[in-house]
C-alpha cells in the first residue's frame, strides 16, 4: 500500500469516486428494481416523487428513474471507456509515428493533429452524426474516437521526440532491431504514465461529448444512457414542471463521474510535478501560517501567533500586558522593512 | 516566414480542411441523405430540389466530383450557403445573419469574462498556494466536469423557476420589445443573457484557474522572482509584473486551443435556454434534417473559432517579445 500512501489526496479521492461508479456500472443493473424501459400504464404512477417503492421517483410514462440511472451509468461509462481506449491507441499511433519517422511524415501528421485540434469537435460531431443518426451506438463510438485523438497525439509526439534521441534507442537501432520493435518495446513503455494521463483526459472528453450528443437527441433514444435520460426529461418538461427527481440524479452522476476524472488527472499532474502539491508543503511556524512565497518570518512576528479568537482570549490574560508593547513595535516595523530571504518553506 | 504569417497560413489550411470535410461528409456517409430529405419533405419545389443538390450533391448533381467541389468552394467563398429547407425559401445566409450576433456577443463576452476571472483567481491561488482559494479548487472542478447544459438546467431551476428573478428562456421577450438599438431592447436582452453567460463563466472558470495556478506555482520558484523578492519589491509588483506576466503566455496559448471546447459546450447550452443563437439553430437543423443549414452552421462556428485563435495570436505577439523578435527576422 505504499504507492497508495504516496498518492496525492486529490488522486485518492478521484480513484475512490471513480471506483464507486465503476462498481455501480458493473453491478448496478443487477439490483435494478424495474426494467428501465418498463412503462407503468397506470396514470397514478406517472411523475411520482421519490418514495420507498421508487427510490428516485418515476417519469411521465411511469418508468423508474433509479433503474434508468443505474443502466445509464453502465451504458455511459461503457461508451466513454471504449472511446477512451480507441482514441488513446490512435493518439499513440499518430504521435509516436510522427516523432519517430520525422521529416515530411512529422510535418504532415503534426499539421493534421493541429488542424483537428483547432476545429471545434462537437459541431463536427453533430454534423457527422446528424447524417448517421438512428444507427445505434457504433457510429457514435467510432466518430467520437475518430475526433478524440489530437490532444494526446500532440503531447505524445513531444515526449517521443525527447526519448528518440536517447542512447538506448540508438543502441537498439545499432543492434538491428526493426522499427516497430523499437517503437513498441523501447519507446512506448517509457511513455506509459503520459499515455495513462491522456487516457483519463480522453475518457472525460468522451463522457462530455456522448452525454451532450444524447441530450440533443443524436443517439439511440431507446437505450437509456444518462444523456438519453436527460433528453427525455427535457422533452417531458421536467424542468418547468418542477420534477427535479427526473433530471437531477442523472446529471449529478455525470458531473461526479467527470469530477472523479478531473481529480485523477490533477493527481497525476501532481505526481509528475511535485511543486503542484498543495497544503502539505505549506507549514506553520509558531502557529503562523507560512506561505512558500513569504519572506522568512522574523522572530518578533512569531511571538504573536494567535488568530482572532485566540487574540480575544489572550487579551484577558495577564501576560497580554507584557507583550502588548512588543506587538506594537512589530506592527510599526513591518510596514517598512520586508525581510530578505524569500522562501520561507525551506526552513521547515 | 514571420510568426503571424505562419499562423495565418495554418488557419487557412484548417479552414480549407473544414470546408472540404463539409463537402465530403454528405457524399461519404452510407445510405443516401438526399433520399432521407426527400422523404421528409415530399412536396419539394424544383428550386429547393436544385438548391439541395448543390449543397449535398450525391446522385442529384451532375458533373464530376471535381467540378462539384470547385463550385462548392466558390459558393462558400461568396457566403452562398444555399436555401434553407425547413423554412423554404429563406436563404441560409439570412438565418445565419440573424443567429450569429446572439451567440457571438453572448459566448464572446462570457468567455472573456471567464478567462479574466479564472486567470486572476489562478494568480491568487498559485501565489497563496494551499490557501483557501486553492483549496476550493475541487468544488470548481465539479463545476468544470459537469456538462454545460446540466449547470444551465440547475441555474434555470433555482434562479428562474424557483426564484423568479431572471427570465428562463429566449434571447428577449418578444411580446414586450422588438429588436433594435433601443434601451428597452438592450436591457431586456442583457437580462435574458445573464443566466446563459453565468453558465459559461461558472463551468469554464475552473479550467483557466487550474491552468494559471499550475503555471504560476512553477513560475514563482524561478530565480528572477526570488531576485525580485530579495530586492524588496512590493508583493503586488512581484505577483503581477514578475510572476503573472510570464505565466500568462502559456495561459494565452491554452486559451486558443480550449476555445473550441467552450464553443462546443455553449452550443448545447443554448438548447436549455432556447437562446436564438447558432447552437439552437444547429440542433433544430439536425432534428429536422435541414442539412444545408446544419453544414453552414458548422462552417460558421469553425471560422469563428479560427478567427478568435488568430486574435489570440495577435495578443501573444503583443505580450511575448520572443514572438516579436521572430517577427523582425
Amino acid at each position: 500500500m505504499s504507492i497508495w500512501r504516496s498518492l496525492p489526496v486529490r488522486a485518492k479521492t478521484g480513484v475512490c469516486l471513480f471506483g464507486f461508479f465503476a462498481l455501480v456500472a458493473i453491478f448496478g443493473p443487477v439490483f435494478e428494481p424495474f426494467n428501465p424501459g418498463f412503462e407503468n400504464q397506470n396514470p397514478s404512477f406517472s411523475l411520482n416523487p421519490p418514495s420507498l417503492h421508487h427510490l428516485l421517483g418515476t417519469t411521465q410514462l411511469g418508468e423508474d428513474v433509479f433503474s434508468q440511472v443505474l443502466t445509464g451509468t453502465r451504458l455511459t461509462l461503457e461508451v466513454s471507456l471504449l472511446v477512451g481506449v480507441i482514441a488513446t491507441v490512435l493518439s499513440v499511433l499518430v504521435g509516436v509515428t510522427a516523432a519517430y519517422l520525422g521529416g515530411i511524415w512529422d510535418d504532415l501528421l503534426s499539421l493534421l493533429t493541429n488542424v483537428f485540434l483547432v476545429i471545434p469537435a462537437l459541431p463536427l460531431l453533430i454534423v457527422l452524426l446528424g447524417y448517421l443518426s438512428n444507427q445505434g451506438q457504433t457510429p457514435t463510438v467510432i466518430v467520437l474516437a475518430g475526433l478524440g485523438w489530437p490532444w494526446g497525439a500532440r503531447v505524445i509526439r513531444a515526449q517521443t521526440l525527447t526519448i528518440r534521441n536517447r542512447d538506448f534507442i540508438a543502441a537498439s537501432r545499432e543492434t538491428g532491431e526493426p522499427t516497430w520493435r523499437i517503437i513498441v518495446f523501447e519507446i512506448i513503455p517509457n511513455e506509459i504514465s503520459l499515455i495513462a494521463a491522456n487516457f483519463v483526459n480522453t475518457v472525460l472528453y468522451a463522457l462530455g461529448a456522448s452525454v451532450a450528443l444524447a441530450f440533443i437527441g443524436i443517439a439511440n433514444l431507446t437505450s437509456f444512457s444518462l444523456g438519453v435520460v436527460l433528453y427525455w426529461a427535457q422533452n417531458g418538461n421536467a424542468l418547468q414542471s418542477g420534477d427535479w427527481w427526473w433530471w437531477i440524479p442523472a446529471g449529478l452522476v455525470i458531473a461526479l463521474m467527470g469530477t472523479s476524472l478531473v481529480l485523477l488527472n490533477s493527481g497525476i499532474d501532481e505526481i509528475g510535478n511535485p511543486r503542484l502539491r498543495s497544503s502539505r508543503e505549506t507549514g506553520r511556524i509558531g502557529g503562523h501560517r507560512i506561505w512558500t512565497t513569504d519572506p522568512t518570518p522574523v522572530l518578533s512576528q512569531l511571538t504573536a501567533p494567535r488568530g482572532r479568537v485566540g487574540q480575544f482570549a489572550h487579551a484577558f490574560s495577564r501576560s497580554s500586558l507584557l507583550d502588548r508593547a512588543a506587538t506594537k513595535n512589530h506592527a510599526d516595523g513591518a510596514a517598512e522593512a520586508p525581510a530578505a530571504t524569500p522562501t520561507g518553506g525551506e526552513i521547515l | 516566414m514571420s510568426f503571424l504569417l505562419r499562423r495565418l497560413a495554418f488557419y487557412l489550411v484548417a479552414a480549407w480542411v473544414a470546408i472540404t470535410l463539409n463537402f465530403f461528409i454528405p457524399r461519404a456517409v452510407p445510405g443516401n441523405p438526399v433520399q432521407t430529405i426527400l422523404s421528409k419533405y415530399p412536396d419539394l419545389t424544383p428550386q429547393a430540389y436544385k438548391a439541395l443538390s448543390q449543397m449535398i450533391g450525391g446522385a442529384l448533381q451532375h458533373g464530376s466530383l471535381w467540378s462539384q467541389y470547385t463550385a462548392y468552394l466558390s459558393d462558400v467563398f461568396h457566403f452562398n450557403f444555399g436555401t434553407d429547407l425547413a423554412n423554404f425559401p429563406t436563404p441560409v445566409s439570412q438565418i445565419l445573419s440573424q443567429a450569429i450576433p446572439w451567440t457571438l456577443i453572448l459566448v464572446g463576452t462570457a468567455t472573456v469574462i471567464a478567462f479574466l476571472l479564472g486567470t486572476l483567481f489562478g494568480i491568487l491561488a498559485g501565489w497563496r498556494h494551499g490557501g483557501w482559494l486553492d483549496r476550493s479548487l475541487p468544488v470548481l472542478m465539479f463545476l468544470q466536469a459537469a456538462p454545460y447544459f446540466f449547470v444551465a438546467l440547475i441555474l434555470v431551476y433555482f434562479f428562474a423557476l424557483k426564484g423568479g428573478w431572471l427570465p428562463s428562456a429566449q434571447g428577449y421577450s418578444a411580446e414586450n420589445v422588438s429588436p433594435g438599438w433601443t434601451w428597452s431592447f438592450i436591457s431586456n436582452a442583457v437580462e435574458h443573457s445573464i443566466l446563459p453567460a453565468g453558465t459559461i463563466v461558472l463551468t469554464s472558470v475552473a479550467g483557466w484557474m487550474l491552468q494559471m495556478r499550475n503555471v504560476m506555482i512553477t513560475t514563482i520558484s524561478e530565480d528572477y522572482v526570488v531576485a525580485a523578492q530579495a530586492k524588496g519589491l512590493s508583493q503586488i509588483r512581484i505577483v503581477y509584473t514578475y510572476a503573472a506576466r510570464n505565466a500568462l503566455l502559456p495561459q494565452l496559448q491554452g486559451f486558443g486551443l480550449a476555445l473550441g471546447f467552450v464553443v462546443s459546450g455553449s452550443v448545447v447550452m443554448e438548447i436549455v435556454f432556447s437562446y436564438p443563437g447558432i447552437g439552437y439553430n444547429l440542433v433544430q437543423a439536425v432534428g429536422s434534417k435541414d442539412f444545408p443549414l446544419m453544414q453552414a452552421l458548422f462552417l460558421v462556428i469553425t471560422f469563428a473559432v479560427l478567427i478568435a485563435n488568430l486574435l489570440v495570436d495577435l495578443i501573444i505577439v503583443l505580450f511575448d517579445p520572443r514572438a516579436r523578435t521572430k517577427e523582425a527576422k
